[in-house]
C-alpha cells in the first residue's frame, strides 16, 4: 500500500504505451479487436487436456510483444494478476481427476493436464487481452465497439469505469498519505477506522466523479462519448486480420508442435 | 451586442440542507468586459458560477445569456457558449492525451473531424503548449494543467470564459503566465478568486459576494481601494496595495 502512487502511475502504463507508434499500433483498431475475439474464442475452444496443441498460440503474442514494442515484464506482471483466480478455480483438478494419462511419453495425472491446460488458455487469453489494450487504447477500441454496433451504453460504461478506477485509486492515494502521514508506527490502517474510511472514500470519490461529469456536461457531453473518428478499414487492416485467423484456424485444426515434432525426427516416414 | 450579454436576475438559491447560498442576487454583464467576483469562503461565489452555468438550477430568478434563458431545454446550446474553466485541472482533464481532451468539446458538437483538429490545435497554441499535445494530462506540471485545462473551454470557442480561481496553487511564474493568457483574450471573461491582485490587474469591474447577496459592484479599483469596504465582506487590500513590510510606507 505505500506504493500506492507508483501503482497508479503503472496503471497508465498500458495508455502510455497505446500512444506508440508502431507497425501494430498503426493497425485499424477493428481488425485488432477482431484478431484478438477470434484468438479468445479459439484458444478456449481446446479440449480441457489439450497443452502442446495451445503451444503455437504463444507465437502470437511473441510476434506482438516485438512488432508493437512492448516491454515483456510489466505487460507479465498484470498477467500474473489474473493468477489468483485461476489457481483457485483449477487447484483441486488434481484431487478430483486421478485418472492417468500419456503425454510425449510421460504418465501425468489428467487432474494436473487440466489444471496446466487452463494456467496455459488463462496466461494467453489475458495476455491478448493486454496486448490489444497496449497497442490500441481504450479509446479506440471503444470506437471499434461502436462500429460493431455495441449499444452506446456499454461502451459508455466500459470507458467511464475504466476513467473512474484512477479517480477512486487517486483518492485512496490522498487518504491514505494523510492517514499514515498522522499514524507513523503503524502497518496498514487500524480496525477502528475502516469503516469511517471506507466511507469517507465512497463519499469524495461520489464528488470526484460528479466533477468530472459536471465538466463533461459543460463540454457538451450528452451521453456518447466521442474519440474521434477511426476511419475505414484499410487493405493492410484485412490481410492483417485475415493471416491471423488463417494461422488460428491451421493451429487449431493440426497439432502444429506435433507435425514439426515428426519432421525433424522423421518418424512419420 | 445584446446576444453577447449575460443577465442575472433576482437569483436565489437553498441548498437541499436549508443552506441559503445565493439570496436575490442581479447584475448584467456585457460583451467584452472582465468582472471579478469575490467574496470570503462560503459567500456564495461557487455557487453563482454553478447557476450560471445551469449545472444547478436557481429556486427563484434567472439567467439570461443574451436574450434566453439559461433552462434544460436550452443547456446546449448555452454551453456552447459559455466556457467554464473549474479550480482543480484534474476534475476537467480525463482524457489520455491533452489533444483528446482539448478535443472533447468539439466532438461533442459532432463537427468534423477537420474541424475539430483545427480549433484544438489552434486553443493549443493559444495558450503555448502545442508541444504537450500527445502528453498524458497527468503528467503534466501545475501550470501546464491549468492552460490545457483553459484550452479545453476555448477549443469551443465560447463567447464567455467563466473561471473558478485560475490562479489557484500555482507558482509565481505560473501565475503571471496564466494572468498574461487571460489578458490577452477578447472573450467577456467572468473570474472568481481570492488572488485580489490578480483581479486589479485582469478585471476593469468587480462584484462583492457576501452572504450570497451582493454587497458592491462598480470599477475593481474603486471596490478594491476601500479598506471599510473590504475589511466589512471578510478580504483584505489587494497586497500590491497594502504598506511595504520592509519600509512600511504605502505606495
Amino acid at each position: 500500500m505505500p506504493n500506492i502512487m507508483d501503482s497508479l502511475y503503472n496503471m497508465r502504463l498500458l495508455d502510455d504505451l497505446a500512444r506508440k507508434e508502431t507497425f501494430i499500433h498503426n493497425i485499424h483498431p477493428l481488425a485488432k479487436l477482431l484478431t484478438t475475439v477470434v484468438y479468445l474464442a479459439v484458444v478456449v475452444s481446446f479440449g480441457r487436456y489439450e497443452i502442446v496443441s495451445l503451444l503455437p498460440f504463444i507465437f502470437y503474442s511473441v510476434v506482438l510483444f516485438a512488432l508493437g514494442d512492448l516491454p515483456v515484464a510489466p505487460i507479465l506482471k498484470r498477467v500474473l494478476l489474473a493468477g489468483p483466480f485461476i489457481i483457485g478455480i483449477g487447484i483441486l483438478n488434481p484431487c478430483f481427476d486421478r485418472q492417468v494419462m500419456e503425454v510425449g511419453g510421460i504418465a501425468v495425472s489428467r487432474g494436473w493436464a487440466t489444471f496446466f491446460s487452463l494456467l496455459l488458455k488463462c496466461v494467453l487469453t489475458v495476455t491478448a487481452a493486454l496486448i490489444l489494450i497496449a497497442t490500441t487504447g481504450v479509446d479506440k477500441l471503444a470506437g471499434a465497439l461502436r462500429m460493431l454496433k455495441v449499444p452506446r451504453l456499454f461502451v459508455l460504461q466500459f470507458l467511464l469505469t475504466y476513467r473512474y478506477i484512477s479517480v477512486l485509486t487517486e483518492e485512496v492515494a490522498r487518504m491514505w498519505r494523510a492517514y499514515s502521514l498522522r499514524a507513523p508506527a503503524q502497518r496498514g490502517i487500524h480496525r477502528s477506522v475502516w469503516g469511517s474510511f471506507a466511507g469517507q472514500l465512497v463519499l469524495r470519490t461520489f464528488e470526484r466523479a460528479q466533477h468530472v461529469y459536471q465538466a463533461m456536461c459543460l463540454r457538451g457531453f450528452a451521453g456518447e462519448y466521442h474519440t474521434g473518428g477511426c476511419g475505414g478499414l484499410k487493405a493492410g487492416d484485412l490481410v492483417y486480420l485475415a493471416g491471423w485467423v488463417l494461422f488460428f484456424a491451421l493451429a487449431r485444426v493440426y497439432n502444429i508442435p506435433m507435425l514439426i515434432g515428426l519432421m525433424v525426427t522423421g518418424v512419420g516416414r | 451586442m445584446s446576444h453577447h450579454k449575460l443577465e442575472v436576475k433576482d437569483l436565489h438559491y437553498a441548498y437541499p440542507d436549508g443552506h441559503q447560498a445565493v439570496s436575490g442576487i442581479s447584475f448584467l454583464i456585457r460583451h467584452g468586459e472582465s468582472v471579478g467576483i469575490i467574496g470570503a469562503n462560503g459567500a456564495g461565489k461557487s455557487t453563482l458560477l454553478m447557476l450560471i452555468m445551469g449545472v444547478l438550477f436557481p429556486d427563484r430568478g434567472e439567467v439570461c445569456v443574451g436574450d434566453i434563458p439559461v433552462t434544460k431545454k436550452t443547456l446546449p446550446m448555452i454551453r456552447q457558449r459559455l466556457g467554464m474553466v473549474f479550480q482543480d485541472p484534474d476534475d476537467q482533464l480525463f482524457m489520455t492525451t491533452v489533444y483528446d481532451d482539448v478535443a472533447f468539446g468539439p466532438r461533442n458538437y459532432k463537427l468534423d473531424e477537420k474541424e475539430v483538429e483545427k480549433r484544438a490545435l489552434h486553443a493549443l497554441d493559444l495558450v503555448g503548449i502545442t508541444d504537450l499535445k500527445d502528453r498524458a494530462p497527468f503528467k503534466l506540471s501545475g501550470g501546464e494543467k491549468r492552460a490545457a485545462a483553459i484550452a479545453t473551454v476555448l477549443s469551443m470557442q465560447p463567447d464567455v470564459l467563466v473561471l473558478d480561481e485560475p490562479t489557484a496553487a500555482l507558482d509565481p511564474r505560473s501565475r503571471r503566465r496564466v494572468m498574461g493568457l487571460l489578458q490577452g483574450f477578447e472573450h467577456t471573461k467572468i473570474v472568481t478568486s481570492h488572488d485580489l491582485d490578480m483581479i486589479l490587474e485582469i478585471c476593469r469591474r468587480t462584484i462583492v459576494l457576501k452572504n450570497g447577496e451582493v454587497t458592491a459592484d462598480g470599477p475593481t479599483r474603486e471596490i478594491l481601494l476601500n479598506p471599510e469596504l473590504m475589511e466589512s465582506c471578510g478580504l483584505e487590500l489587494p497586497l500590491a496595495l497594502q504598506n511595504c513590510p520592509v519600509c512600511g510606507t504605502g505606495k
